[in-house]
């Protein structure tokens, strides 16, 4: 690959995920130092941009959707940027996060504020600051459309670099065995 | 001198009786499959193993072999449509496989992988399915079920048991415990089952085993589920 004239904007966000697939992200070590010969990152918890700039081209999204902020975020990533990539088990089923979806949102707010054992003066946070829950934990491609997906819990980063070398190479992104993960 | 058949032009022998996968998989040729079992009687369900016979779909587990027909297996036309059905089996149960004891030896996951499937593409059913920890040897997490039937057959056929069953229609089909109580702790059922061993996937599971092999060192982490057609054991 030959350095390009004009590097491509990569916006990042973690939504209801728990960071861990950033951290894989950073796992490319210095390769990262290649990738910024191609790239540039816009909003990112790397750079603590706040807002994407309307010309993105790639959006990574980590984590699904577990209250309104967060279908927010991803409303603006989608209108942003040109491809947006999935990234981890939790933006693309819902992950650990889902594991609450069988149960009513009210019981789990009664039993995490109100009736768990060693609690006081309990009570359900309500500051309208506060992003409202959603009823249940969804995967983002159910709420706009998702470009690529990058499977695992979290993916490796040669799972990573590969999907990124080759979207940046122009092919089809792929993983063969060993990369592909979904644990 | 056998008779033989073609798939993806490769010439596989076969002998009278023999269905299409096992003729295959004696040769080394892998078809991707969930409900077929070479122990047990096919059941044609779940059709992952679908090929085209002379231009025709039909599930390889329950199709004879004939000599001279020309199958189709291993094209992007049909590993997409297989794709479909897998990421149906994903949405339609809850699939956690970072948190199940399954993962690394699951043939629902390996098969995911074997057939390149990046995302389970349709909406998640998200369903509620109360696990079963009433036996005390055995835990069964009815969230993986993909409704094989493998352990219905083993039970029935082979232990003599007859502990489970599938009840319900279409959609509604679901795997239940044949006691009065519907709980595995008031049947017969004990680990020395043929039935506790052939769940493909995370439902039947030891209890108190958990995680002795480490994730990343397990059956499919090693090789591709294709790369392990044995043709000795498999083969009949
Ligand atoms: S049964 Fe298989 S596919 Fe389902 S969660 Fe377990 S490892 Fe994943
Ligand atoms: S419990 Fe396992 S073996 Fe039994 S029907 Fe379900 S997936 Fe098949
Ligand atoms: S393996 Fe043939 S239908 Fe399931």
């Amino acid at each position: 690959m030959n350095a390009p004239t004009k590097k491509l904007k990569v916006a990042t966000t973690s939504l209801a995920g728990c960071f861990g697939c950033h951290m894989s992200f950073l796992d490319i070590d210095e390769r990262l130092f290649t990738l910024l010969d191609y790239i540039e990152f816009d909003r990112s918890p790397l750079t603590d941009i706040k807002h994407c700039s309307p010309d993105c081209d790639i959006g990574i999204i980590e984590g699904g959707l577990c209250n309104a902020e967060n279908v927010h975020v991803l409303r603006e990533f989608r209108k942003n940027c040109k491809v947006l990539i999935a990234i981890g088990a939790c933006a693309i089923n819902g992950g650990l996060p889902a594991q609450r979806n069988h149960l009513p949102l009210t019981t789990i707010l009664e039993e995490v504020y109100h009736t768990s054992p060693g609690l006081a003066n309990g009570m359900i946070p309500n500051d309208p600051e506060l992003p409202l829950p959603l009823d249940k934990v969804h995967p983002i491609h159910e709420v706009v459309k998702i470009d690529y997906f990058i499977p695992g819990c979290p993916p490796s980063g040669d799972a990573i670099w590969k999907v990124l070398t080759d979207l940046l190479a122009g092919r089809e992104p792929e993983l063969g065995h060993g990369l592909m993960h979904y644990d | 001198m056998s008779q033989t058949f073609i798939i993806d032009g490769k010439t596989v022998p076969f002998e009278e009786g023999q269905t299409i996968i096992q003729a295959a998989t004696k040769a080394g040729v892998f078809i991707p499959h969930l409900c077929y079992h070479p122990d047990f009687k096919p059941h044609g369900s779940c059709k992952l193993c679908t090929v085209k016979v002379n231009g025709r779909q039909t599930a390889s587990c329950t199709m004879r072999a004939m000599a001279g027909m020309v199958v189709e297996s291993d094209t992007e036309e049909i590993n997409a449509e297989r794709r479909a059905l897998t990421q149906m089996l994903f949405v339609e149960g809850n699939h956690f496989c970072p948190s199940c004891e399954q993962s690394g030896n699951c043939q629902l996951q390996a098969t995911a992988y074997h057939l390149g499937m990046m995302s389970p593409h349709y909406d998640h059913f998200f369903p509620n399915r109360p696990v079963d920890a009433s036996h005390p040897e055995v835990l069964l997490d009815f969230n993986r079920c993909i409704l094989c039937s493998l352990c219905v057959r083993a039970s029935r056929d082979v232990d003599g048991k007859n502990v489970f069953a599938l009840s319900g229609r279409g959609i509604t089909t679901h795997l239940i415990v044949n006691a009065k109580s519907g709980q595995l702790a008031d049947t017969n059922f004990t680990l020395d089952d043929k039935a506790a061993h052939v769940c493909p996937v995370g439902v039947i599971l030891r209890k108190r085993k958990g995680f002795a092999v480490p994730i990343g060192e397990r059956t499919y982490d090693k090789q591709p589920i294709s790369g392990t057609v044995d043709a000795v054991t498999e083969g009949h």
